[in-house]
């Protein structure tokens, strides 16, 4: 049971690489915390330091209000789980959860009743004595957890365990995670690059790019409130409109209100937060929108459509948006067709607004 | 290593330098001593530096030959030495690239026992069939020539092994896209084979090179013309005499050119060879 | 190969296998028919008739003392090297495995060994072991140690030992080197994180996943020792004292050389070609099983 502190975490490689840029935050006792950015964020590079796997240039990292700059892996009483799982290709499944006891020097019985749980708890029980060559990736990845738990360790560490699995598997897989968490109730550390993962499992999301913190709260915060442009299209699939503010049709409408008028900025407004209308809209966006593409999921549908005198580019988000086309969600499968107008409307409270740069939200 | 003392590091150098400190020493010693006159080799007061004598040890050594010990200058066993072993570096690439092209490439009738055929050569080196091999060199008057010495040697299987492995791997469509372009086999084996096999001929090269002027049984038995021996051999020679006699600064000169060459091709073609060696053992 | 784009050519496959096939014939299979033959015959004194004796040089060969001494020499001999320029190897090669600066150069200096010829390496170690003359060996003469590879049997082995451990531990350090790369790094983090200090964690799971490698080269030091080391014999002790350094390999030569038996010299060809044979198979079966995983 242990909370995991990082006060000014650093890391700068000897070549000038500034990879960790100085990041504070509190994983409480028994919280779920997930690390979530792009590839190259320094997600992983952050999670192997509180592993003890990567040297500290900086700052300090607390486990149960022990400081572990120094402190190697084994000492830290953590275990971790591996994206390519790590499991020993020579030792039965029964060994590969014994080792990390017997290596403390554990009694032999204690072992036993020990791994007995965890197969148990992950159903394992048939397999103890198959080695990892002879098993599917999902019941690898099982005993990959079933390693960790049997240790008992006061913080659990994810590093990006789903992504070698696919896509029904992983779903089922993160289901069992959350519930093996919450049982189990220690701290634990998740790192993926999948957002949807990262809403579904964290009590606590970290949305990290380019080495620094960009948001820290609880999903339906950050999803709800995001602090910045990033933010707003990294989370949330397909991601959020966002539009310059100084484009006469929005600025007109959001008129009457001084911080908003004529200036630079950026609107965001999320696809499912459109309604397909002709009513008015005080103080809120109507926009007037020629239908290019259509896409049904099945439970809804997604129109992609142009504004009208609209060749502004938007804000750069990424890589998700072709400039000038806005996403409305609308629920169902009647769309209209390709070619058609529509007005789409969003109410004020459903709007984001952001500084130019899109490094700060604006309340409005 | 995962941990990260501070002194970590410092072991593994310590290992790996008192490892190559062995295995560098008795090769410096050689060095060293062709460089010294004789007599202070032979009063055992040799100094662990390098003397002021090489220049005239290794004259004696590769031109002029010493008289007592050795009729034959070294320079004229490298010659044949290099022969040797390039003749041997070229058969054996060229008809193992040929065989095993043929191997991998046709469909003829008899291919598995070709290929079988070839195989089990590898389970007879030189040196368990030594005397019938000899006899049957000698009774086609091939002692004491080059085709003797290269020949009896060229057939082993390794080479075929590497590079029927080598052309497995290369994806079916590249043949079938030669023949729509009207290439015939032996076409497709020039313009796109070959070159593709550039970097395995390379990396066996090094391999053979130093299988080839290494040699040491097959030589000695084959060749009784002091013109034909090669230098592996005529070290041999230079110390046979009883130790009193021998001219250890012309020995070690002779150890130290024996070994040149081929420590050269190894060093300079370092990745290759690594390359080679670990893709031949599979 | 099912699936092989294949040339259609009556003429050219058999003209291309031509020349392997023809050297391995005549150079090759031929010969070792012929010690086969060789080895079913006893040949009079005067080498005039021969006769038909089916086993009796085999069973003749397992009567002579000097045949078990020289298996056993064989043995021993490859036992030593096999131990010694295998832990070399894997030390040197463990080393080298830990990221560190300068590794290029290491395994510059590393590799030179293997292009020695041994008789070559051979000559480098008398020159310093040759009593009266060599470093070493004057300094343990003086520190009392009575060297003498000629007159004493232990140490001429010691010497040839020596010699080919050297020799091997390039091919050692670099088969080790790549079994070791091959251990995919999160596994020994795992381990590291389980608790297990460096030692236990070379012990239990490096060493278990290196078995492939180990395997190997047990066989492939083995066969070094059996054929590869005739160079060295020759040049150090030729065989002796009293037979101490005279393997398998080196006793058909030196009786081939003596010439007086020809069925028993072809005998012992016939019985080295067996092992062989048995060696060849039991590397092939063992290198199918290179993966873990």
């Amino acid at each position: 049971m242990a909370n995991v502190t990082l006060r000014d975490v650093r890391k700068t490689y000897p070549s000038g690489f500034e990879a960790i840029k100085g990041i504070d935050f509190d994983v409480a006792d028994g919280q779920f915390c997930v690390l979530v950015g792009p590839s190259g964020c320094g997600k992983s590079t952050l999670l192997r330091m509180v592993a003890g796997l990567e040297t500290i240039t900086g700052g300090e990292i607390d486990i149960g209000g022990r400081i572990v700059n120094q402190v190697e892996p084994a000492e830290r009483d953590i275990a971790m789980v591996f994206q390519n799982y790590a499991l020993y290709p020579h030792m039965s499944v029964y060994n590969n959860m014994a080792y990390g006891l017997r290596n403390r020097g554990m009694p032999k019985p204690e072992i036993d009743t020990r791994v007995q749980e965890a197969a148990r708890i992950l159903e394992l029980g048939s397999m103890l004595e198959r080695k990892p060559g002879q098993l599917s990736g999902g019941q690898r990845q099982r005993v990959a957890m079933g390693r960790a738990i049997v240790r008992q360790p006061k913080v659990f560490l994810f590093d990006e365990p789903l992504s070698n699995l696919d896509a029904k598997l992983r779903i089922a897989m993160r289901v069992e995670i959350r519930k093996l968490q919450r049982r189990l109730k220690t701290t634990s550390i998740y790192v993926t690059h999948d957002q949807l993962e990262a809403m579904t499992l964290a009590d606590m999301l970290v949305v990290m790019n380019g080495g620094a913190v960009e948001q820290i709260g609880n999903p339906l915060e950050i999803y709800q409130k995001p602090a910045t442009t990033f933010v707003a299209s990294f989370i949330g699939a397909p991601p959020m409109n966002l539009m310059p503010l100084r484009s006469d049709e929005i600025s007109a409408q959001l008129n009457g209100d001084g911080r908003v008028a004529g200036e630079a900025g950026l609107l965001g407004i999320r696809p499912e937060d459109f309604l397909i209308s002709s009513e008015a809209v005080t103080g809120g966006i109507a926009l007037e929108l020629t239908v290019e593409a259509i896409e049904r999921v099945g439970a809804e549908t997604f129109i992609y459509g142009a504004r009208k005198n609209s060749p502004q580019a938007l804000a750069a988000n990424p890589g998700e948006l072709s400039p000038g086309d806005v996403i409305v969600r609308i629920p169902g499968v009647e769309a209209p067709a390709i070619g058609a107008k529509i007005r789409a409307i969003a109410p004020r409270e459903k709007l984001h607004l952001f500084s130019a740069d899109g490094r700060k939200r604006i309340d409005l | 290593m995962v941990e990260h003392r501070r002194f970590g590091n410092l072991l593994p150098h310590l290992v790996l330098l008192a490892g190559v400190a062995i295995v560098a020493f008795p090769v410096y010693l050689a060095i060293t001593a062709s460089t010294h006159d004789n007599s202070v080799i032979a009063n055992g007061q040799m100094p662990l530096y390098p003397g002021s004598h090489g220049l005239d040890t290794y004259w004696q050594t590769i031109v002029s030959g010493t008289g007592r010990t050795t009729r034959q200058p070294v320079g004229s066993m490298m010659l044949n030495s290099l022969i040797m072993a390039l003749g041997i570096t070229a058969g054996k690439i060229a008809i193992s690239i040929i065989s095993a092209y043929a191997i991998v490439f046709f469909a003829f009738p008899f291919r598995m026992t070709a290929f079988w055929f070839i195989f089990i050569t590898l389970m007879l080196p030189v040196e368990v069939r030594i005397f019938p091999t000899y006899k049957i060199t000698s009774d086609l008057g091939m002692l004491d020539s080059y085709s003797g010495l290269i020949l009896p040697l060229i057939a082993s299987a390794t080479a075929t092994l590497l590079f029927r492995q080598f052309f497995m791997t290369v994806p079916k469509e590249l043949v079938e896209a030669s023949k729509i372009d009207g290439a015939g086999p032996i076409r497709f084996f020039w313009d796109t084979l070959l070159p593709l096999s550039v970097t395995n001929i390379a990396a066996l090269f090094v391999i053979l090179f130093i299988y080839g002027w290494n040699q040491y049984l097959w030589p000695l038995l084959i060749t009784t013309r002091d013109d034909m021996q090669t230098v592996v051999i005529g070290i041999k020679k230079i110390i046979d005499v009883h130790d009193a006699l021998t001219e250890w600064s012309v020995a070690m000169a002779t150890a130290v050119l024996a070994m040149l060459p081929p420590v050269a091709v190894v060093v300079l073609m370092q990745r290759l060879f690594v390359k080679g060696l670990i893709e031949t053992e599979k | 190969m099912e699936n092989r784009a294949i040339f259609s050519g009556k003429l050219l496959p058999y003209l291309l296998i031509l020349p392997q096939v023809a050297i391995s014939l005549i150079f090759f299979y031929w010969p070792a028919l012929q010690a086969l033959q060789q080895s079913f015959l006893v040949q009079d004194a005067f080498g005039l008739s021969t006769e038909f004796v089916w086993f009796e040089n085999y069973v003749n060969l397992l009567k002579t003392p000097e045949y078990y001494q020289a298996i056993g020499v064989t043995f021993l001999f490859s036992a030593l090297v096999v131990f010694f320029s295998m832990s070399l190897g894997l030390l040197l090669a463990a080393m080298a495995n830990h990221n560190i600066a300068g590794v290029q150069i290491y395994r510059t200096f590393l590799i030179v060994p293997y292009a020695v010829a041994p008789a070559v390496a051979s000559v480098l170690f008398i020159f310093m072991f040759q009593p009266g003359l060599g470093m070493i060996a004057r300094a343990m003469q003086r520190s009392g140690i009575d060297w003498n590879p000629v007159l004493n049997g232990t140490h001429a082995m010691i010497l040839v030992v020596i010699v080919a451990v050297w020799n091997q531990i390039s091919y050692n350090f670099l088969f080790f080197l790549a079994g070791l790369q091959a251990i995919p790094k999160s596994v020994i983090e795992a381990a590291a994180i389980d608790g297990a200090k460096p030692m236990r964690r070379f012990w239990t799971i490096v060493f278990p996943l290196l078995s492939p490698t180990t395997f190997f080269l047990i066989i492939v030091n083995i066969t070094y020792v059996f054929f590869n080391t005739l160079g060295i014999i020759d040049t150090a002790t030729g065989g002796g004292p009293n037979g101490a350094t005279q393997t398998l390999v080196y006793k058909v030569f030196q009786d081939g050389k003596a010439g007086a038996d020809l069925g028993g010299s072809a005998a012992q060809s016939v019985i080295l070609m067996i092992i062989v044979v048995a060696l060849t198979a039991f590397q092939f079966r063992y290198v199918e099983k290179k993966v873990h995983y």
